[in-house]
């Protein structure tokens, strides 16, 4: 292994996360190399100076505070939900139904009846007999004579 | 998790408990303030409530959470850069929180010792000064990596970066504070 290939392994092994075979090829290069000894001494120096920082507590009111921002969260509604019933859209689904019903039944039962004398066309049936423009149109000619005549 | 997007409320109170002391944790040595650590990390469980319905476990819980925490943090990072900068040189520096509450401890009565006491501030805040030095992506891969104890998988997918692009930005981080630190470091070795 190189100084160069250090920068990689380094890390891994001063926190022994390194693979066996890894560690062994590093404590080679060690053996070796001074230079690396003394980086990997001054890391391993740095890893234990960090442990000597105190962890903080959270406050006490920090569980009270997420709870109160989770509670205030609106309820999240699926697409599904969409379809969930509803008091009121079922109320107006079904008076919707019965009104449909009650007039289907209404207009089977009882149609309504057509009186005669209100027809239009029969209140005028003389006037359209006797009409004079009418009787100057010439007569029809039967299907029969109108093939001859062409 | 599989729990509270099943409706569980109760298992949502269980997560709360087991990741609300690393998520305020790592997001404190981000952020370097103790109550905008609270609010992000507040933030973070909201998201993962929010989103629990729509939740697949394709990966680990933990990457899923701290990759939350991470961009809350990083983007707030970003922001109070900006807002530092529009700040004038000449307003009064204040000090952390954490340092603050240390102050207000009866130091007598904790520490006997006060002159080895003052030495152990000393060093902290050496370290901490350190840690807050560097670039904040290399910041979080230490922070993931030293105090949530990550694989190298579960990293470079909270930072989406490659792994080998996450052990070079360790072994950058590791460099610079090697030299930050010193003296510490040369003390240290000695022992």
């Amino acid at each position: 292994m190189s100084c160069g290939r250090m920068e990689k392994k380094i890390m891994g092994y001063v926190d022994g996360r390194l693979k066996e075979g890894e560690r062994l090829e590093m404590d080679k290069h060690l053996s070796a190399c001074a230079a690396c000894r003394v980086q990997v001494n001054e890391f391993r120096a740095v890893n234990v100076l960090l442990d000597e920082l105190p962890m903080i507590e959270p406050s006490a009111a920090f569980d009270v505070r997420v709870n109160a921002r989770v509670a205030a969260e609106p309820a999240k509604q699926s697409w599904w939900a969409w379809f969930a019933p509803s008091p009121r859209v079922a109320f107006a689904a079904s008076m919707l139904l019965l009104a449909t019903v009650w007039v289907g039944s209404y207009s089977v039962s009882d149609p309504p009846q057509i009186d005669q004398a209100d027809v239009p066309v029969l209140e005028n049936y003389d006037v359209i007999s006797s009409f004079e423009a009418l009787t100057e149109l010439s007569q029809a000619v039967p299907a029969d004579d109108a093939s001859q005549q062409n | 998790m599989l729990d509270v997007k099943a409706g569980d409320e109760q298992s949502f109170a269980l997560l709360l408990h087991r990741y609300r002391s690393p998520l305020v944790n790592f997001l404190y040595r981000m952020v370097r303030n103790r109550e905008q650590a609270e609010d992000l990390a507040q933030e973070v469980f909201l998201r993962v409530y929010r989103a629990r319905e729509d939740y697949i476990p394709s990966a680990k819980f933990t990457t899923w959470l701290f990759r939350i925490a991470t961009n809350l943090a990083l983007n707030s990072v970003r922001d109070n850069r900006y807002q530092r900068m529009e700040i004038s040189l000449d307003a009064p520096v204040t000090m952390d929180a954490e340092e603050g509450d240390e102050k207000t401890m009866d130091i007598a009565e904790k520490h006997p010792d006060i002159e080895q006491h003052l030495i152990e501030e000393a060093r902290r805040k050496m370290i901490r000064q350190a840690i807050e030095k560097l670039p904040e992506k290399q910041r979080a891969a230490v922070l993931l990596h030293k105090y949530q104890e990550l694989d190298y998988g579960e990293i470079s997918k909270i930072l989406e970066c490659s792994e080998s692009a996450l052990k070079s930005l360790l072994f950058r981080a590791y460099q610079t504070l090697r030299v930050e630190l010193a003296p510490l470091v040369a003390q240290q070795a000695r022992q």
